[in-house]
């Protein structure tokens, strides 16, 4: 359903009613990448986000990019761990596994430490959307 | 196991992958998120091979 221009007034005219899927939407979509457009039945959208999400992360892993750690050190750490906080529940199983420790000898492995920061920036878009879909901002 | 892409393949890669997703987020109608993420792909490959050429004619 596409929203018409006097819907889209309405909508942002009075604040959005808080519901159980308002919620739940960005919680799941932020652990498991693509599924807060799951549970909204946005089948395509919803796998293409996965899809795009977990390859950049295994890429990323797979080029020996560094998985950043909490840490309160130097500006550019905190905003890589900020980042790679985003794959939710991908970054929870990497750092139980002691993956992402990143090896200096590769070229790219600075290419995969981006990539996993990326594709947890993604991600946060894509639990921005999600919500925005529960809220009916968009259709 | 490690993967070891040439800096070009890594940039298609991470084009096309961010390109779906900003297609999706960005906007609305299936047609519109097609077209938008064509647009940001293109955008990020010409911006790619436009810096690649201005890094070559800053060496030589």
């Amino acid at each position: 359903m596409a929203t018409t221009p006097a819907r889209k007034d309405a909508l942002a005219a009075k604040p959005a009613a808080v519901t159980p899927m308002s919620v739940v939407a960005p919680v799941v979509a932020w652990l498991i990448p693509g599924a807060g457009h799951l549970i909204q039945k946005r089948w395509i959208r919803g796998v293409l986000l996965m899809v795009s999400v977990v390859t950049m992360f295994v890429l990323g892993l797979l080029m020996q990019g560094r998985i950043y750690r909490p840490n309160g050190g130097d500006i550019l750490d905190i905003l890589g761990f900020v980042g790679d906080l985003g794959t939710g529940a991908l970054y929870i199983v990497s750092r139980v596994q002691d993956l992402g420790h990143g090896v200096v000898a590769h070229a790219t492995a600075d290419y995969g430490t981006k990539y996993i920061i990326v594709a947890g920036l993604l991600n946060f878009i894509s639990v921005a959307d999600a919500y925005h879909i529960a809220i009916g901002k968009k259709s | 196991m490690t993967l070891s892409l040439s800096h070009f393949n890594a940039a298609l890669l991470f084009s096309i992958f961010a390109s779906v997703v900003f297609g999706i987020t960005v906007r609305d109608k299936p047609r519109d998120q097609v077209r938008y993420g064509l647009y940001c792909f293109a955008m990020f490959m010409g911006g790619l091979i436009v810096a690649g050429w201005g890094m070559w004619a800053l060496r030589h």
